[in-house]
């Protein structure tokens, strides 16, 4: 019997999930990376004896602490819609998101909150190095936290360490380490939490800019501006070393993202990047119209930073549904692409076999049940695609992923370009009379933000149709709840999250009105 | 520095840092209200475990996912 599913069912549940780890997204970024220039300027505070330096600390303390508190639980909401919204999927990866998820409570509830509270409570309480102490461990305590859950994300871009049990259709973890170190996982921690280090150094000198243009808190306003643009300046140039390492994965392990990044149709060899370009609407992979209206690309680098080779063949959009084209495996052997269409087959088999190792099972046939867990085995790298019925559906939105991933590529140097021009007006003793620096360093914050949901899209649309890469869409992931419940919740958490968003900015805008208050 | 000389400290670093608190109790504030639609509201009436609300077992947890990814599935609009 063919089960009839809702696409608006699906749709909804998507934005709700999409809408809330937005919002949860924009808290985050600013208490990862706030921690640690907090920790940095108190360090040179308890170096030098300096009380400006305990003043600015305090300030930006403040600040991290507003934003720690609005912030703190919002991506709970994530884990409840996991349960109502996501069951199946929730079933599905079992212990393997499990163990990360709990990991991360345990730690985020003792290190954090145990530190924090010597952070803003210890001043004058315990020594001056016990209190560093504590801001440092608050930093990596807060960074430690965020790796969990960007391992449980890696291991949904890239499945890997798990074995699937037929009996509890469950993901059963086999080796913690290869989840724990899993080559995407890995670079996408890294890449995030970099990424969140240059928003809060961007945040840090735009602030520090608002008060220079108004001509108060010189002193301090410059200092902060050093030491956020030389944190914002390294993770930035981390931030595009990580970046890099990211592409490659997703070359490797995800092409059908690579190629909607790039709105690559056909497969190219000396395949160049786009640094600027605009889609063609009309263009999809069946017909013949150009991809681009117009592109400036730098040759062969697509090619180079994907496969490390400036003349390797990129796979485009056509080439994977299609298959044929030939690439290397894990083990460094070369392989023939095979196409969606078998990809589908073959996913369509392992779901028969699963349902036949059931029936065996129940009628306590052994020999057929080990015969269709074998059958299941052998095709279940492609189990996700059983679900679908059109090679079509593994093309995600397109000019989505493109626009997102060009606006966040150019934003990272514009940041780096911002940091550049601070310390060199610094240096210069030039910056407060840079006007025209200082106005556009404030109003870069807002395109910090932006550079991180457009990450988060790229990253997350970029692999649509999929929960789990491969092995789970989200047609197969989604509870069958009321399409209606799921409307009604997420207006509700619209209403919250702009409320809580609205408290934030003015609750911050008041105490940087204020501004920093002598010790 | 015997025992109850660091629970001493501890609870007086909780107790002077809550009574001293000026944009904190704002905080703490927004925190349980927050924390309260969150747990209060959207746990209990919008929120329940889809398989933990309609299943009492893992098996029959079990049996019910396995079904569901066994049955073919058409979207509405295919």
């Amino acid at each position: 019997m063919i089960e009839h599913i809702d696409l608006s069912l699906i749709n909804w549940s998507r934005a709700q999930f999409a809408l809330t780890a937005m919002y949860h997204w924009l808290f985050v970024p600013l208490t990862l990376g706030l921690a640690f220039i907090v920790a940095i300027m108190e360090t040179i505070y308890v170096r030098t004896g300096d009380v400006e330096w305990k003043k600015i600390t305090k300030f930006w303390m403040i600040l991290f602490g507003i934003n720690f508190a609005i912030g703190v639980s919002t991506g709970i909401i994530l884990e409840f819609e996991f349960g109502t919204n996501w069951s199946n999927y929730s079933w599905f990866v079992g212990d393997i998101f499990g163990a990360p998820l709990a990991i991360e409570g345990i730690m985020a509830f003792f290190m954090e909150s145990t530190f924090i509270a010597v952070m803003f409570f210890g001043w004058n309480k315990v020594s001056k190095k016990f209190h560093l102490l504590s801001s440092w461990l608050t930093a990596f305590g807060a960074n430690l936290s965020a790796l969990w859950i960007l391992v449980a994300n890696g291991w949904m871009q890239y499945p890997v360490g798990m074995q699937f049990n037929p009996d509890t259709a469950r993901n059963e973890m086999m080796n913690f380490w290869d989840v724990i170190f899993s080559p995407i996982g890995i670079n996408k921690f890294l890449h995030t939490i970099t990424s969140a280090y240059v928003l809060s150094a961007i945040f840090v000198v735009g602030i520090s800019a608002w008060f220079l243009i108004r001509k108060r808190h010189i002193l301090f306003s410059k200092r902060s501006i050093i030491v956020a643009s030389v944190f914002g300046l390294v993770s930035s140039l981390y931030l595009v070393w990580s970046g890099d390492g990211s592409a490659y994965q997703v070359a490797q392990k995800q092409p059908m993202k690579l190629a909607a990044m790039e709105g690559l149709y056909n497969g190219q060899k000396s395949a160049g990047i786009i640094v600027f370009g605009v889609l063609n609407p009309e263009k999809e992979y069946t017909n013949d119209e150009e991809p681009h209206l117009f592109k400036m690309e730098i040759p062969k680098l697509l090619s180079f930073l994907g496969y490390r080779n400036a003349d390797a063949f990129v796979p485009g959009i056509k080439d994977i549904i299609e298959g044929g084209y030939e690439y290397l495996d894990e083990n460094g052997k070369k392989q023939s692409a095979i196409s969606t269409d078998e990809k589908i087959e073959r996913g369509k088999i392992a779901l028969a076999s699963l349902a036949k190792y059931k029936e065996a099972k129940d009628a306590g046939n052994d020999s057929l049940k080990i015969a269709h867990r074998k059958t299941l085995e052998e095709n279940f790298q492609y189990f996700g695609y059983g679900f679908l019925n059109d090679p079509k559906s593994i093309v995600p939105n397109i000019p989505l992923v493109f626009y997102s991933f060009h606006i966040m590529v150019a934003l990272a140097f514009w940041f780096i370009l911002i940091f550049v021009l601070a310390l060199y007006f610094v240096y210069k003793d030039q910056i407060v009379t840079k006007k025209w620096f200082l106005r556009l360093a404030f109003l870069t914050i807002p395109l910090a933000y932006i550079a991180q949901q457009c990450g988060w899209i790229v990253a997350e649309v970029g692999r649509q149709p999929w929960v789990i890469q491969d092995i789970m869409p989200t047609v197969a992931a989604v509870s069958q709840i009321d399409t209606r419940a799921v409307q009604i919740t997420f207006f509700l958490f619209l209403i919250v999250f702009t409320g809580l968003l609205i408290a934030e900015i003015s609750i911050m805008s008041k105490q940087i009105k204020t501004g920093p208050k002598d010790s | 520095m015997n025992r109850s000389n660091i629970f001493n400290r501890i609870f007086h670093l909780y107790y002077d840092g809550f009574k001293n608190m000026t944009i904190g109790r704002k905080l703490w504030t927004i925190i349980l209200i927050k924390l309260f639609i969150f747990f209060v509201v959207f746990k209990v009436f919008f929120f329940s475990d889809f398989l933990e609300t309609h299943f009492k077992t893992d098996v029959e947890k079990s049996d019910y996912v396995l079904k569901q990814l066994t049955s073919p599935k058409q979207l509405k609009n295919d």
